[in-house]
């Protein structure tokens, strides 16, 4: 996977913009994230971290929330969002 | 075949809403025979078209046209693709819509918004357009686009007439605040094919065009999005067309026929379901134009056997027909394609003749 060029800060609070979207289809049986002209099946892992960009909570507070719901070792799981939200930050599908 | 079972899942909708557009490009993607006003489906019936497509697993719908803010109950079918749970995507010129009718289709749920340009400099993009003043209105319409929030793509069609400029287009495309630009090379069917060799660029600009883009993207990473589809006739094996014959996506003409891809009509051997007569899921399923060419049953030499079959569907069936004469040949485009001199030698012929304006 390609490292992704923007880095985010465990104070920024990560949103999805408009235009960006998660939703569940019945038709294609998951959930997918809807964006210009571009769709990408989101896996239940992708799932559970972009719930959490609400522009309220800040990367820091969604890797703890995720460590502590799945039991898993906060720098694992810091390592997956850093790498997931970088990526969409950097085709702007993702507000900082 | 494809057993019923197997039928891919489409997950993209293009609703032609009307052939009615107050620019001429002469590169326009309608057919030459424009569907008339009055054969226009209605907002009632594009609204079931949009609850049958998400029935059917689309997920996005691309509203365009011609020019669908020529269309007065626009707002209606707005609000009406996002009732069906769609991603909705409004392609327009900008010419013809108003701030007030964008502030309410952002109101109703509009996810994105596509404007085109034709050039950077005014006078040369009003001459390709047709239209004294389009660069003007599509500017401030953009502007407006994205002070209401919504996220901006900005689409340009290049061709031997704006090709050198596409660094100063995609100044302007950073300035009016897209996140998105879409810089697509003339594709050469209907009004394009009739205004070919007016269009056409040379070997030495497609080439510096490439690189031009690959700079732009590497200078402008993760400030703005740049997808660029390639010039066709310059390359060595084709494009993966609609990313395959009835497999991802369909197009709902502004009367109501439904076809896998917006030239297919060009192809006389097909017979097209309508909306008016049939459900989408029905057409997408059993209509005899979506099943002639779905899967890999229908090829010939040299796409049969190749090792590229899976990936680009032996290219499009359009071109093919109307450069080989046989809709199941392989697109000439193609290296291996028994047709391919003469898509060279196309690509050498240009001409400095007025344009042949789309007009209806």
């Amino acid at each position: 996977m390609q490292e992704p060029t923007t880095r985010i800060s465990d104070s920024a609070r990560p949103r999805l913009p408009r235009g960006v979207r998660l939703t569940h289809s019945e038709a294609q049986g998951g959930w997918v994230l809807l964006a210009p002209e571009r769709v990408f099946k989101a896996d239940n892992i992708t799932v559970e971290i972009l719930k959490r960009c609400t522009g309220e909570a800040t990367l820091g507070a969604i890797v703890d929330d995720l460590a502590k719901t799945f039991s898993a070792p906060r720098e694992r799981i810091h390592a997956d969002v850093v790498q997931l939200l970088g990526g969409l930050a950097d085709k702007r599908l993702l507000e900082l | 075949m494809l057993a019923p079972g197997d039928t891919p899942k489409p997950l993209g909708l293009l609703a032609e809403l009307t052939h009615r557009c107050p620019l001429g490009c002469p590169y326009c993607s309608n057919p030459l025979a424009l569907d008339k006003r009055e054969n226009e489906l209605d907002a009632a019936t594009w609204a079931r078209v949009f609850r049958e497509a998400a029935a059917l697993g689309v997920l996005q719908v691309h509203l365009s046209g011609g020019e669908p803010a020529a269309r007065r109950d626009l707002s209606d079918i707005v609000k009406s693709a996002r009732e069906a749970g769609l991603y909705s995507n409004l392609i327009t010129s900008a010419v013809g819509l108003s701030p007030q009718a964008l502030a309410a289709f952002a109101e109703s749920g509009l996810d994105h918004v596509q404007i085109s340009i034709q050039d950077s400099e005014e006078a040369s993009a009003d001459h390709i357009a047709g239209y004294k003043g389009a660069s003007a209105r599509k500017c401030a319409i953009a502007r407006e686009v994205v002070r209401l929030g919504l996220p901006l793509t900005i689409n340009m069609v290049v061709h031997r007439a704006n090709i050198d400029r596409i660094e100063p287009m995609v100044a302007l495309a950073l300035s009016l605040g897209a996140s998105r630009i879409e810089i697509a090379h003339v594709q050469y069917y209907g009004w394009a094919l009739k205004n070919r060799t007016a269009l056409m660029p040379t070997r030495e600009q497609v080439d510096a065009a490439a690189r031009q883009v690959e700079a732009l993207r590497a200078r402008h990473h993760g400030q703005i999005v740049i997808d660029a589809v390639v010039p066709d006739y310059y390359a060595r094996f084709p494009k993966p067309c609609v990313g395959g014959w009835g497999r991802r996506s369909l197009n709902v003409t502004p009367a109501g026929k439904v076809l896998p891809c917006h030239a297919a009509e060009v192809i006389p051997e097909l017979e097209f379901w309508n909306v008016r007569d049939h459900s989408l899921a029905d057409i997408w399923q059993a209509s005899p134009a979506f099943s002639a060419f779905r899967g890999t049953d229908w090829m010939r030499e040299p796409c049969r056997s190749c090792d590229r079959r899976g990936q680009d569907f032996g290219g499009c069936r359009c071109q093919a027909f109307l450069l080989a004469g046989d809709a199941r040949a392989a697109d000439p485009v193609c290296h291996l394609s028994p047709h391919h001199p003469l898509v060279v030698q196309m690509a050498e012929e240009r001409a400095e003749v007025d344009y042949s304006y789309r007009r209806l």
